[in-house]
């Protein structure tokens, strides 16, 4: 078993209300899986447990080989479990270079610093402008990030994920809220991750799903009930009767 | 029509100029406290009473204006360097006012300390509970070790010697001021470098949205409790500064009120700055000191009015809202 990322059997329920049921899937480095599900599948709560910001009732997630079911959130991000989250959580008032500026340092473990500025830091610059240039954000990057569009806020979302250098991404909706004259954007952001990157994408947008994943997970009811190419999906008999067969309008409704 | 006029002036460069904005900062310090100096000078006291006020109301500004934690308590660590310079020196004969401040640097700090580990445990209103009980546990224990801290008595018998083994603390508070002066300008200088430092920067993350930062790997919570500690070493300089100036430190070093006011002169000159942290002092002070004197009965009516009408028309405090204005006028005239 040398899988870089497997979650074996999670289940977590709240009361009698089982949300996520013996869940089990398995990645390896390089991956580009998309999980879909109708709402309520348990999307969220699965990102949670998998975050480590919910425990899970039963279960195990192992990160290379680690078991980190009992480790926190922040020494999961550590580790190279990274996320990024579905409503951009930016800083506001702060650039797009102080963003990925500030992952930076805290990778390298410099974010306690109590002195030097990392815009005078020879070595910061070079990854932070690196990163903005290869979104697409260089032009953007001393600019507050309040004042830039969202489709922008969006491709920073992933920069600082990137930033992060993780093992597994898992990208939270990537294209949410984006404008049609932008999806264009992410897709490439999304086409140009590092190869060697395992990336679990949690998507509406079918176009984007068939577009990006080689293998699609779909979750309904909390359980996993089909685990195959994307080629497959739509052929398959649960997965229609899950969404009732309106997931081919999914996008426009989304 | 500003709008367009900021995307289009505002170009792809650093917001540099840091080191410009520190020198200005230090020669304002230094104009303004020359022109107190030159136009109070039979009021040196005061000044000097602004100044561990201001290093006070800065330390405040460290963690309510950059890490967005609401305390009513801060007078805790303020008193606490109060009392541990007064107590080297009534107790243990330590008058070096050096040796004092650096006591009442590290009280601060241990302050600082035992406050966050006590406060960072809540969030929101629980937490400003927490401080508002804080400050009355610490209140009440300088109260009970009277023996030490000469309970509602005050401490006496503070006898700082002279800086440098030259410049004795003389009656009128030349030395006083100076000596104050020279911290304030050395805890400027330090929290400028602090603030635009990587901490600096994560600390900013975290007043904006604490589970992003933890999303990035960091310990809100580790970081927080640092800048407490910072925080209560800057507030012990001022209370430091406080006993070594009046040579006596009574009760309210350590009191609501004082931390109350101590919020409200942040609020009036505007958090997360630190500019607007001493102008606040200043202006209210100065204020309190010419209205009381003005009209001592109804001078709490006008500074109530005032806050009120801060809050009203200058949300961001005096210094904020002039600062948003003039940079608006800036950008309408280029």
């Amino acid at each position: 078993m040398s899988a870089l990322f497997e979650v074996t059997n999670l289940k977590r329920s709240f009361g009698g209300l089982v949300v996520t049921n013996n869940v089990s899937l398995s990645m390896a480095p390089g991956d580009r899986v998309a999980l879909i599900g109708p709402n309520g599948a348990g999307k969220t709560t699965f990102v949670n447990l998998v975050t480590g910001t919910l425990p899970p009732s039963s279960g195990e997630v192992r990160l290379g080989g680690e078991t980190i079911t009992r480790i926190n959130a922040i020494g999961r991000v550590r580790r190279g479990l990274v996320r990024s989250f579905q409503v951009t959580r930016l800083f506001q008032d702060m650039t797009p270079a102080e963003h990925v500026g500030l992952a930076v340092l805290q990778r390298d473990g410099r974010a306690g610093r109590l002195f030097g500025n990392f815009l005078s830091m020879p070595d910061v610059m070079a990854e932070v402008s690196g990163l903005l240039e290869k979104l697409g954000l260089a032009e953007l990057s001393h600019r507050k990030v309040s004042e830039t569009a969202y489709g922008q806020q969006r491709l920073l979302e992933i920069a600082l994920a990137l930033a992060l250098k993780p093992k597994v991404l898992l990208l939270d909706e990537p294209a949410a809220g984006v404008p049609q004259s932008d999806t264009g954007l992410i897709e490439q952001a999304l086409d140009d991750l590092p190869k060697d990157l395992a990336v679990l994408m949690i998507e509406h947008d079918m176009d984007l799903v068939f577009r990006f994943a080689k293998r699609v997970i779909v979750l309904a009811g909390g359980s996993i009930i089909f685990d195959g190419l994307p080629a497959d999906v739509t052929k398959d008999a649960r997965v229609r009767e899950a969404y009732l067969g309106s997931y081919a309008n999914a996008s426009h409704v989304a | 029509m500003t709008v367009a006029m900021n995307n289009e002036t505002i170009i792809n460069r650093p917001r540099s100029g840091a080191l410009k904005w520190d020198l200005i900062g230090i020669i304002v310090i230094v104009v303004c406290a020359a022109l107190g100096y030159v136009l109070f000078p039979d009021n040196l006291a005061l000044l000097t009473r602004i100044l561990a006020v201001a290093l006070l109301v800065l330390s405040l500004d460290l963690v309510t204006g950059y890490c967005g934690v609401a305390t009513l308590g801060h007078a805790a660590l303020f008193g606490s360097g109060a009392y541990a310079a007064g107590i080297l020196s009534a107790h243990f004969g330590i008058n070096n006012p050096f040796l004092m401040t650096f006591g009442g640097i590290i009280a601060g700090a241990i302050a600082g300390l035992f406050c966050a580990v006590i406060m960072l445990r809540a969030h929101g209103l629980p937490q400003l509970v927490l401080s508002i009980a804080l400050i009355y546990l610490f209140h009440e224990f300088a109260n009970k070790a009277s023996s030490w801290t000469g309970g509602s008595d005050g401490l006496a018998g503070i006898m700082p010697g002279p800086v440098f083994g030259l410049y004795e603390f003389d009656l009128f508070g030349h030395t006083a001021y100076f000596f104050g002066v020279a911290l304030l300008l050395i805890v400027f200088v330090l929290l400028r470098i602090l603030l635009r430092s990587p901490f600096g920067l994560l600390c900013r993350g975290i007043r904006e949205d604490p589970l992003r930062i933890r999303a990035m790997g960091a310990s809100p919570k580790t970081a927080l409790v640092k800048m407490y500690v910072i925080s209560g070493a800057v507030a012990g300089t001022g209370g430091a500064l406080s006993a070594i100036s009046t040579q006596v430190v009574a009760l309210d070093a350590l009191s609501f009120t004082q931390s109350a006011e101590a919020l409200v002169m942040l609020v009036l000159g505007g958090t997360g700055s630190l500019f607007g942290a001493i102008a606040g002092t200043l202006i209210f002070m100065l204020f309190e000191d010419y209205v009381s004197a003005a009209n001592p009965f109804h001078w709490l009516t006008m500074v109530g009015a005032l806050l009120i009408a801060v809050v009203l028309f200058a949300p961001k405090g005096i210094y904020g809202t002039a600062v948003a204005r003039f940079s608006r006028r800036g950008e309408g005239s280029q």
